[in-house]
């Protein structure tokens, strides 16, 4: 396509992504930057139907002016992201100092807000993607091998939980292994331990947490992985055939080649997706053993009374850095191949 | 003569208002934002009846808190009210979004009680009408079975747990809600509370939590929860009512808004019938309840045109001074209301009154303060890290996030 037709073509799409992606993240990042005014407090007298106390509320008056003069807030360069809440840099380097055991300092810093995210939200990435490729590639094989008649209503049904909407798919099963749903108190049972809760352990909450992901993704992987199968060609497969290769063969030399290029989209939007893991925790209420970055973001702008802005924005920026990293080599293997192609 | 027929026609025209709560008729446009549950919909219900010719709007919600302050910014903002509690009418006081109504109050607010007004420094800032608090539940056939007297405190809240737990009646006979956040967070400020601690050093917003109160406020939380549901991090109010409905709980500390629907006729009539409400239990030797009294009151919103105010204060100043409202609905809350007359349900809160229960703390950096409970104290519940340790990471996070909000 000529350089200008692809402008044009292009242009409508590049417009809507400046204003609805582009724009939304530069102010984000500006936001990062700033924190609130010094709060101007003043003693006061305050009562209430069980009586009278004096105690401080925020200056109106005092405050109003500082925040019409300078409506961001107050310029904080990289405060906010190295403050403890973030990055931690000053903790860390007091941990290292003060710790003995190398195991002793990583305890200390998975114990900081941002770290104990990183290290939930890699870990799901981790172990989600790859079963996501794995199990929706060998449901997409199997499917494929099956007869016609039967295959209409299994794909329908292999791709439900994807339908199913992820919040009201985590709370179903939530019930279901509440320690007095059916999967809890079985499990209970079977262990003989009647204090066993799938809930309230952590590790355990991680797993839970981690199966639902791969229960929720692999129909995606799955429906992209079978429509690649159907452009597999047929001639190379039956030649490998007369030609004694064994099915696995036939899948590691012919079919896995082929679909290659597929295979890395799929890894690429899962990754993106998983480490952006926030449905399945609130819909297991697993705040308290597993908090994932987009968790952090959520925290910051709704749990509490006051909004914290320039935390939930600077969080959002490290994600999206995170995401840029973990994105890096596919990226850079993709452009490498697309060069070579040229 | 008629002299005497105008007193009497304005006596009868004066008591018939009042019977009413005052309505006035008035028009504009009302729109509140409020929580979920019967005793709010009551009100606001009450307060439609004096809707005059304005139009009335009304949206409850459980997660009123989460679109509050957008809401509210706003100008014109959404809402022209916003029915708060201690704790969330200090966001809106902190970014100015509240009006000051000391002017309606003397226009219009004739059946409201002084007691009733919400003052912060001088000016009328919210119109209470109802209070709440959270106290003990406990099964009265349960109790009297395994001879175990009405608990006092939670030092034998847990003896008591422990009895029965002995006995083979319940496996986990105490309930709270300790879900993870707030839920729990408020659980500490209430037992924390109950120790005698300050959540800051005096007159500054420097966090005070790591001491021995904490600990043993920690202690004590700890302790409960090994007596409740494994899954208690993720159970909240609504979750432990239907455990105690199931009759797998034998003492529970519940909101008092809440009772009304836990002894209602729906579920097993046996339990319902065993079921009894006491005051809130002490801790540590205290002497005040390890609880914190909330009222529930209306707020008028700042960025919303004084006609509209007006009409918004008029409809519910009818609601917040209506006597019929009170009597009618007496199981469904503790009014604040002249002429409310408090039934067996309102128990729990008129006990925590007299045993001189605290209210929440009031001040512009407790949800800080809250928040940050809520999220660092869970891996010393679940034993992952020593008392010291956790109250340390509520310190530390609390003055991360108050240093960005320029507290500190």
């Amino acid at each position: 396509m000529p350089n200008k037709t692809f402008f044009w073509f292009f242009l409508p799409t590049g417009l809507a992504m400046i204003l609805f992606i582009g724009l939304p993240i530069i102010s984000t990042g500006i936001q990062s930057f700033y924190a609130q005014h010094d709060q101007v407090v003043k003693e006061v007298k305050k009562c209430d139907p069980f009586g009278c106390t004096v105690s401080i509320v925020v200056d109106q008056e005092a405050t109003s002016i500082l925040r019409d003069e300078k409506p961001l807030g107050k310029f904080n360069g990289f405060g906010t992201y190295i403050d403890r809440n973030h990055l931690a840099i000053e903790q860390i380097s007091d941990f290292w100092k003060e710790t003995d055991s190398f195991g002793e300092f990583i305890n200390q810093v998975t114990n900081l807000p941002f770290y104990k995210a990183l290290l939930f939200t890699l870990t799901y990435c981790l172990f989600v993607t790859p079963n996501v490729l794995l199990l929706g590639f060998i449901i997409a094989l199997s499917l494929n091998a099956i007869s016609r008649k039967i295959r209409g209503p299994l794909i329908f049904g292999t791709i439900l939980p994807m339908i199913v909407t992820p919040l009201v798919g985590s709370l179903v099963l939530f019930w279901m292994i509440d320690a007095e749903g059916i999967i809890g108190a079985n499990l209970q049972l079977m262990m003989e331990d009647p204090y066993l809760s799938l809930k309230s352990s952590r590790t355990l909450t991680w797993i839970t947490i981690i199966i639902y992901g791969i229960w929720h993704h692999s129909p995606f992987a799955f429906v992209v992985f079978y429509a690649a199968l159907q452009t597999v060609p047929q001639e190379p497969v039956e030649a490998a055939i007369i030609d004694g290769a064994s099915r696995y063969q036939r899948i590691r030399h012919i079919v896995l080649p082929h679909i290659y290029p597929v295979v890395t989209f799929v890894a690429l939007i899962s990754l993106m997706d998983n480490f952006r893991v926030f449905e399945p925790i609130i819909g297991f209420s697993a705040e308290g053993s597993a908090q994932s970055l987009s968790w952090l973001i959520y925290d910051n702008l709704v749990n509490e009374e006051v909004i914290l802005f320039g935390s939930a924005a600077a969080t959002s920026m490290m994600t999206i850095i995170g995401i840029a990293i973990l994105l890096a080599p596919v990226l850079i293997r993709t452009w490498k191949e697309f060069r070579t192609a040229r | 003569m008629r002299k005497i027929l105008l007193t009497l026609l304005f006596a009868l025209f004066g008591t018939t208002a009042y019977a009413d709560g005052h309505c006035s008729k008035p028009s504009g446009s009302i729109n509140i934002l409020a929580n979920d549950f019967p005793a709010l919909r009551t009100f606001v219900e009450t307060a439609k009846g004096c809707k005059g010719s304005a139009d009335f709007k009304v949206t409850h919600s459980s997660e009123h808190n989460k679109i509050a302050v957008p809401a509210l910014t706003a100008n014109p903002s959404e809402f022209s009210a916003r029915i708060a509690a201690n704790s969330s009418i200090v966001p809106l006081m902190n970014q100015d979004l509240i009006r000051p109504m000391d002017d309606l109050v003397k226009k219009y607010g004739k059946g409201i009680q002084d007691s009733q007004l919400i003052t912060i420094d001088g000016k009328v800032m919210a119109v209470a009408f109802m209070a709440n608090t959270q106290h003990l539940y406990y099964r009265e056939d349960v109790l009297k079975e395994l001879g175990i007297p009405v608990p006092k405190t939670y030092e034998e809240v847990v003896a008591a747990s422990e009895k029965i737990r002995a006995s083979g009646k319940m496996q986990h006979p105490y309930a709270a809600a300790y879900k993870a956040g707030w839920n729990l967070a408020e659980e500490f400020v209430n037992m924390f509370i109950g120790h005698g601690g300050e959540f800051f050093k005096a007159g500054t917003a420097e966090p005070n939590i790591n001491n021995a109160k904490g600990v043993a406020t920690l202690n004590m939380l700890k302790k409960l929860a090994s007596l409740s549901n494994p899954d208690y991090l993720t159970h909240d109010s609504e979750a432990i009512k239907v455990e105690w409905e199931s009759g797998k709980v034998a003492l529970m500390t519940l909101w008092a808004s809440r009772s009304g629907t836990l002894l209602d006729d729906e579920g097993d009539a046996k339990i319902t019938a065993a079921t009894k409400l006491t005051g809130p239990a002490t801790v540590g030797g205290g002497s005040i309840p390890a609880a914190t009294l909330w009222w529930d009151g209306f707020t008028l919103a700042k960025n919303r045109s004084d006609s509209d105010a007006e009409a918004t204060f008029i409809a519910l100043a009818h609601a917040a001074s209506n006597k019929k409202m009170v009597a009618d609905a007496a199981d469904q809350a503790v009014w604040l209301v002249e002429g409310f007359v408090p039934g067996p349900k309102s128990i729990g809160v008129i006990e925590a009154v007299k045993m001189g229960a605290k209210p929440y703390p009031m001040l512009p950096q407790m949800g800080l303060m809250h928040g940050a409970l809520g999220s660092e104290i869970v891996e010393f519940l679940q034993g992952k890290e020593s008392a010291e340790q956790a109250l340390k990471d509520v310190e530390a996070a609390y003055i991360s996030k108050a240093k960005e909000q320029g507290f500190l």
